[in-house]
């Protein structure tokens, strides 16, 4: 059996396997030093490359992104820590209006190769502020790349393709996955952006989602193939390039579509998604397109409430059951 | 350069400001005339802190500027054709006409960009002179930005983290007395409002006459030296005032009268002029450089009315580091 590794590890890991590779890798965000992240996902870092090249900062998102931004521009390749992505409000107007649009506005002069890491998501009990799943956020802004892992192996893979690429990547990381297991990555392992995986193979239903929605659908779909039924589960990977040729051809195999999201269900990424299928793949569905993503309220403190809000095994279980029986 | 320099230098630094303000007229003319659209914010009256700082940094140094910002991006070495031509949509813009007035930008001389969210370019230039560092080029970065940027968090946030990190960064501020359309004394705790914000972040400043371009000049160069040395940021402030109103057609009636007046009788042109005469040089010669300008920018005009209109193909290139712009699967 492959070795383990927690996914919180594999965030260290992989950035240390960049950091080793490229000298221009150079890491800032608040706390990611000596304390090695508020969620234990820089350890280690300061001690192998030295404050240098793992410089805690102020808490100024602002600065953080910018300076990430101005250091992008002149040749360094910089991984910014945003602390929880709620805080990416603080310094939206670079996600928003500076990083994505220098090098389209200045004719393709400048490059901006850098990579925007947060803890994204809920399930932990963290309320309002530092709950949500903001990854459509990002979403609504053209020039931002998007990646968002379910798994440590695709952490490690995709972090090395985040890294590595000359266009920005905002890098979400599911703080309710922190702590789980899955195998490591080989040396040398990239998965490219915009690659999405059929994390199961299945004839009956699609189900498409993304970071931890993806162990939730898989939850859903082991549930379901007690009664016989198989669902294909697609785990994106990223939103931006979003991989539709995957989706419409599982679609094409199962006829039916169920897009798992925990970004809210107003202006959430399974939006987009539905909207290709029905404009692309009309003519391949059997049923309507449904999506189980949060309610439209904010994030509630309590687990009782936010599971209430957010998916859930059950939610998705009963979804899916709807749609095999439309 | 310091206040030394010797009066050819100092010619060709007023030649450089003369080219400039003609530009300036005729980027304002051209939009009069419809052939400008959007927005214009013109730097006529500014020139001296551009072309000033331009003298005394190197030509590898990073310069980030404003949506005021037409001054740097020339003084940097963008043509006053290739400025005039992305302000007209033409193919031949220095941005390809993707960015237009306010982002004018020239990458491969070091100017890596003009902003128009106020502030926003604080901490890039504070990133650019992290990675100069990194690099170990002695290399400086300098940010411009109005008054009214003062006043933002970005503003904030970069002077503290550029002075722990005692970075090679310049905090160079255009005070005209203006943000917009109002007065900045009427919304800002400070006399001067960016030099008396650096002393809560342990920065040196100094407040200094924007339109004298041998004393802007001379002000970067030390600030450039103590960067290069290690030791750290610091925060200028450049008295100065525009000519125009903030844009487009403002008439800029908020001014009280006899205002602009005062000022133009330090136009930084006039202020150049005098300090030519007490170094010599004959009037003749500083009217030649400013018949020279005045061609170079009327080719300019000329040469940008003349190109072709932007391609809209171009539309949709340079999104990707690959060239496109394709999102999805």
């Amino acid at each position: 059996m492959a070795d383990l590794i927690t996914y919180r590890d594999a965030v260290a890991d992989g950035l240390a396997r960049e950091m080793r590779r490229d000298p221009s890798v150079v890491c800032l965000g608040e706390d990611i030093g000596a304390a090695g992240g508020v969620f234990k996902t820089t350890v280690g870092l300061l001690a192998e490359f030295g404050a240098g090249r793992v410089r805690d900062t102020p808490i100024s998102e602002q600065a953080i992104v910018g300076m990430a931004m101005g250091a992008a521009m002149t040749g360094m390749r910089p991984v910014a820590e945003i602390m929880f992505s709620d805080f990416l409000a603080c310094c939206w107007d670079y996600l928003a209006n500076e990083i994505p649009k220098m090098r389209y506005m200045t004719g393709g002069q400048v490059t901006v190769p850098l990579v925007i890491r947060t803890a994204n998501g809920g399930g932990l009990g963290f309320g309002a502020q530092h709950s949500q799943a903001v990854e459509n956020w990002a979403l609504a802004v053209p020039g931002l790349k998007i990646a968002a892992p379910s798994n440590p192996a695709d952490v490690i893979g995709l972090l090395a393709a985040a890294v590595r690429s000359d266009d920005p990547v905002v890098f979400f990381e599911h703080k309710g996955l922190f702590a789980s297991r899955g195998e490591t990555a080989p040396a040398g392992h990239v998965v490219p952006l915009g690659q999405a995986a059929v994390a199961r193979s299945g004839t009956d239903v699609t189900v498409v989602a993304l970071a931890a929605t993806v162990p939730i659908a898989l939850s859903a779909a082991a549930e379901l193939a007690t009664a016989g039924v198989e669902a294909e589960v697609i785990d994106l990977r990223c939103l931006v390039p979003l991989d539709m040729a995957t989706v419409l051809a599982s679609v094409r195999k199962t006829s039916r579509l169920l897009i798992v999201e925990e970004n809210p269900y107003q202006g959430g990424w399974g939006g987009t998604v539905a909207s290709i299928a029905a404009d692309e793949g009309f003519e391949l569905l059997d049923a309507p397109v449904r999506r189980v993503a949060a309610a439209c309220v904010p994030l509630p403190f309590a687990d009782a409430l936010e599971d209430e809000v957010i998916p859930t095994v059950a939610k998705v279980t009963a979804a899916l059951r709807a749609l095999l029986d439309y | 350069m310091t206040a030394d320099m010797d009066a050819q230098q100092l010619l060709g630094l007023y030649e450089q400001m003369a080219v400039i303000r003609g530009t300036e007229q005729a980027a304002h003319d051209l939009f009069l005339a419809g052939l400008v659209k959007g927005t214009t914010h013109l730097a006529a009256g500014h020139e001296a802190v551009a072309v000033g700082a331009s003298a005394a940094l190197r030509p590898d140094d990073y310069v980030f500027a404003t949506y005021r910002g037409h001054h740097h991006a020339m003084a940097r070495g963008a043509s006053p054709e290739e400025c005039l031509a992305e302000l007209m949509s033409k193919a031949t813009g220095v941005c390809k006409a993707k960015g237009g007035s306010m982002h004018l930008t020239k990458a491969s001389a070091g100017m890596l960009g003009s902003y128009a969210i106020v502030g926003a370019h604080l901490p890039m230039a504070a990133g650019a002179a992290w990675s100069a560092l990194l690099r170990g080029t002695k290399q400086v970065a300098v940010a411009f930005f109005g008054d009214g940027a003062t006043n933002i968090g970005a503003f904030h946030e970069a002077l503290n983290l550029a002075s722990v990190w005692a970075l090679p960064v310049l905090f160079i501020c255009e005070n005209n007395l203006y943000m917009e359309y109002t007065p900045i004394g009427s919304v800002t705790a400070a006399d001067h409002p960016a030099a008396d914000r650096a002393a809560g972040y342990r920065l040196p400043a100094e407040v200094i006459d924007g339109n004298d371009v041998v004393v802007v000049a001379d002000a970067v160069s030390r600030a450039a030296e103590r960067a290069r040395a290690g030791d750290g940021p610091t925060v200028l402030e450049a008295q100065t005032y525009r000519h125009f109103g903030h844009s487009r057609t403002d008439p800029a009636r908020y001014r009280p009268a006899g205002e602009l007046e005062q000022w133009l009788k330090r136009d930084p042109l006039e202020v150049a002029r005098a300090r030519l005469a007490g170094l010599g040089v004959a009037d003749a010669e500083v009217e030649a450089a400013a018949e020279r300008a005045s061609r170079t920018v009327a080719d300019a005009v000329a040469a940008a009315k003349a190109a072709d209109g932007a391609d809209p193909a171009q539309a949709f290139t340079d999104v990707w580091a690959d060239g496109g712009y394709q999102w999805r699967t």
